[in-house]
């Protein structure tokens, strides 16, 4: 028995040997692969974009079809103004319910709504596009700032909820404890002390939620549904940079696809700046509990 | 445990709002959808789902197409994303040393980050071209004898939409697996190693096998995320209603043809049909997020505090 | 019969990055011995087991100075080959390690990487390794079961079962019955007296009682050296070093 394990081990060895070490190439390949995408991708941003990309397209607005020049000064503006409305919209309901699911809730609630914010979590983007448009572009039967930001608000929810929960629940219960003992009422623990605690983390999770839906386009087709000069109210349609990248790179116009390049340096630019800023949270937070 | 004074009573009163009004949200999206969809609804039925005709002139919906095309391009994006996503996994999790795999990380995360309309830019312009110059030419000279490599090339179409969509989700998949490999205690891995096993078979017989669950409910989400993919889909399937056998063909997704058609949909029913259509969608992703969940909770639900709690 | 499995460790020394993890060990196993390696935590008997078939590899930053032979072949050799290695030096760990797998596919797993795929083989080594571990018995009517689904005890015996499939010279048992009950730990203790007339076996164990049931020899170990290596027998009767005195008699440790 022995001898004959050890027999068939040598007649399989060299074939294991090669199986092994093939393997390890395959799958440096795979990485490499992945990062020859990401690369590819970036040098494009670059090369496409950083070219097209002058003081111009910060400051002026859109020029008309066949003009070449301009910028998307209003898509730039737009997209703070709907970034704004969305965290009017989606911080309280986020973060409430993130409170709420951390200090209070029992069992089967907290379930069923942690449950649900994976599910919304799980809806795809456009779908909060149509609801904003049917609760809100219909009745008011104007394409509008205000129902893009509500439909990006929306998404941010189920995100903030979840990263907020999270964060209040690693503060330390000493300190909860410490405050009750003190006579302080559980609100006023929660307000003064709780929320200070974890609130380094919870700015990075808004700001993480932020720079996702900084980028979102599909939700803002029929919402905020673009404008090609500044909106001068929330109820009129409103410019934004991923929308105007999108319509741009679908047009037959070479200044427009370059224009479109430009564009989505800025909006790439600034969904990363928004990520490291949110990263920063973190660690501040960090310097701060360690006492530096 | 705590104080009950009559404060306390109504700030918690106050913030119950904001959970309870998740749920009335959620809810609320769904009942919002069926009801703005009613017309399609009552005058297509169920039909609508198995109806292949899409003629928004003589005001006739059905949506099998677009459920073929979100099918056809899933499938065939998880085909390809699945392997590769779990080899880059293996790769970071047991094979990169610890500072390499923690730039790659870092670089696939960026890869997450990029938000899908620079996806699309990036497909009209690199991969389409690609797709139409190379790629398609070559698949059709060498396996033009499947069904799936024949017929015109036009760069856009189903295949283009589907890598697309891989690049999309392998993010996705290689992080979520990498924590499910990271998460397999290394005694397993040991115990196969004791028995002569090479490090390709350790991983593959062993600490494969008990991230399985964990894995799957990673692929199962990207389904989710592949499913409801919009822009980068949009811009490069070639929107077009068919129902073809050929990859090369352009096509629709759910997805796209909302994008796509919804702001020229000029009457209630063709409004109505393309908000059914987004019904369909929600009623999708919620299966196939509850699937993920059922999942992910069998593996952590009997030991994570998470589950406990 | 003419038994294999001979350890003899050679001024070895081992380091962790910076920190010296074992001092100058020097010792010899004889082939079909039981062996036990006690001492205090953190004394460097599991770093020192794990060294025979080469476990450390995996640690990043780790040095081996020295030598080990194992049948008079230096396994810290440029040319060892590490897979082959760790066939013939089986390994059973402080948690049972059960895979994902039918009882059968688990004890047949070592026998199908190396291309063994013979049915009438397969049975005829699954039956004989689970009847020398004891374990036939109480699963022979479900050898498709997970092997997840057996007890703490019964896992454990699973796991020698695999390791003796392979048919290897030495099996190495890191703490093996300290996560079991009393009853399970003796049947292990038995089990270990039948198998050394073919297997030498090194075990190491916090418990000192199992120590002097089941080895042949004893070796003690601490801060990384070995302080004693003799008959076990002698050791717990008439240690030869003030250290090991107190610490068999309980003075610390």
């Amino acid at each position: 028995m022995k001898e004959m394990i050890q027999k068939s081990f040598e007649r399989t060895r060299l074939r294991r040997e090669i199986w092994e070490k093939s393997m390890v190439v395959v799958l440096f390949l795979c990485a490499i692969f992945v990062l020859f995408i990401l690369f590819n991708i970036l040098w494009h941003l670059i090369v496409q974009g950083i070219s097209s990309l002058n003081l111009d397209f910060f400051t002026h607005l859109p020029k008309a079809v066949g003009e070449s020049g301009g910028g998307m000064a209003n898509a730039i503006v737009g997209t703070f103004v709907l970034l704004i409305l969305a965290v009017c919209v989606g911080v309280p309901m986020g973060l409430g319910a993130g409170i709420y699911l951390s200090e209070f809730a029992h069992q089967g609630f907290a379930q069923t709504v942690r449950f649900m914010t994976d599910v919304m979590n799980g809806i795809p983007s456009i779908v909060f596009g149509i609801f904003a448009y049917t609760i809100c572009v219909m009745p008011m039967k104007t394409f509008s700032a205000i129902s893009g930001g509500l439909a990006l608000g929306l998404m941010m929810i189920p995100m903030i909820t979840r990263t907020s929960e999270q964060f209040i629940k690693m503060v330390p219960n000493q300190l909860r404890e410490a405050g009750l003992a003190l006579g302080i009422p559980q609100w006023r623990v929660i307000l003064d002390i709780v929320l200070p605690t974890a609130i380094g983390g919870i700015m990075t999770g808004i700001m993480v939620a932020l720079a996702r839906v900084a980028g979102e386009t599909a939700p803002l087709l029929f919402t905020a549904f673009g404008n090609r000069y500044y909106a001068h109210s929330l109820t009129q349609p409103i410019a934004a940079l991923p929308l105007q990248v999108f319509d741009y790179a679908i047009s037959p116009f070479d200044d427009w696809h370059r224009q479109a390049w430009a564009g989505a340096v800025v909006l790439i630019g600034m969904v990363f700046l928004i990520n490291i800023w949110a990263q920063y949270f973190v660690a501040s937070r960090n310097r701060w509990m360690s006492g530096k | 445990m705590s104080r009950q004074d009559t404060s306390d009573i109504i700030f918690r009163r106050v913030l119950a709002v904001f959970p309870i009004s998740i749920l009335i949200l959620v809810a609320g999206i769904f009942f919002q959808l069926v009801w703005t969809s009613i017309p399609s609804i009552q005058k297509f039925g169920l039909g609508f789902l198995f109806h292949s005709t899409w003629d928004p002139v003589s005001e006739n919906f059905g949506a099998l197409p677009f459920i073929f095309g979100t099918c056809v391009t899933s499938f065939v994006a998880l085909l390809l994303a699945v392997p590769i996503g779990v080899g880059v996994a293996i790769y970071l999790a047991e094979y990169a040393p610890v500072k390499v795999a923690r730039v790659i990380s870092l670089l696939v995360d960026l890869l997450a980050a990029i938000p899908s309309v620079i996806y699309g830019l990036w497909g009209i312009f690199v991969l389409v071209p690609f797709m139409y110059k190379d790629l398609q030419p070559f698949l059709g000279k060498y396996f033009g004898f499947l069904p799936f490599f024949q017929g015109p090339n036009y760069g856009v179409g189903f295949l283009a939409a589907s890598i697309m969509l891989s690049i999309i989700i392998l993010p996705f998949i290689i992080s979520v697996s990498r924590e499910v490999i990271l998460a397999v205690p290394s005694v397993y891995k040991e115990s196969a190693y004791a028995l002569g096993s090479t490090r390709w078979e350790a991983i593959s017989n062993i600490v494969l096998s008990h991230g399985r669950v964990g894995i799957l409910g990673a692929v199962i989400l990207a389904l989710g995320r592949a499913i409801g993919e919009v822009m980068a889909v949009t811009m490069i399937i070639g929107n077009n209603v068919k129902i073809s056998a050929s990859l090369f063909s352009p096509g629709y997704t759910l997805a796209s043809v909302i994008a796509n058609e919804f702001a020229e949909a000029d009457t209630t029913l063709y409004l109505s049909a393309l908000i059914e259509i987004a019904l369909v969608l929600f009623l999708v992703s919620i299966v196939v997020n509850i699937l993920a969940r059922i999942l992910i909770w069998s593996v952590t639900g009997g030991n994570s505090k998470e589950g406990i709690k | 019969m003419n038994l294999k499995g001979s350890i003899k460790v050679n001024s070895l020394n081992f380091y962790y990055g910076a920190h010296h993890a074992l001092k100058n060990i020097s010792i010899i196993v004889e082939p079909g011995q039981i062996v036990a390696m006690i001492g205090p935590s953190g004394c460097g008997k599991s770093t020192l087991l794990r060294l025979f078939n080469r476990m450390n590899d995996l640690i990043p930053s780790s040095r081996v100075e020295g030598e080990i032979l194992i049948d008079g072949v230096n396994i810290y050799d440029k040319n060892m080959d590490v897979v082959s290695l760790r066939r013939r030096v089986g390994m059973v760990f402080q948690k049972s390690t059960p895979f994902p797998k039918s009882i059968y596919d688990n004890i047949a797993y070592g026998l199908k990487i190396v291309g063994i795929k013979d049915r009438r083989i397969l049975a005829e080594t699954v039956e004989r390794s689970l009847k020398r571990a004891a374990l036939w018995d109480e699963v022979k009517d479900h050898l498709g079961k997970s092997a997840m689904s057996l007890s703490g005890g019964q896992q454990q015996r699973l796991c020698i079962a695999r390791a003796i499939a392979v048919s290897p010279e030495i099996i190495l048992m890191d703490e093996p019955c300290s996560a079991l009950d009393p009853i399970a730990t003796a049947r292990i203790e038995e089990l270990m007296g039948t198998l050394k007339d073919e297997y030498t076996i090194v075990i190491v164990t916090h418990n000192m009682q199992q120590a002097a049931r089941v080895s042949d020899k004893t070796a003690f170990l601490m801060h990384g050296q070995i302080i004693e290596f003799t008959k076990t027998t002698d050791f717990f009767t008439k240690p030869s070093n003030k250290i090991t005195e107190d610490y068999i008699t309980g003075r610390f440790g």
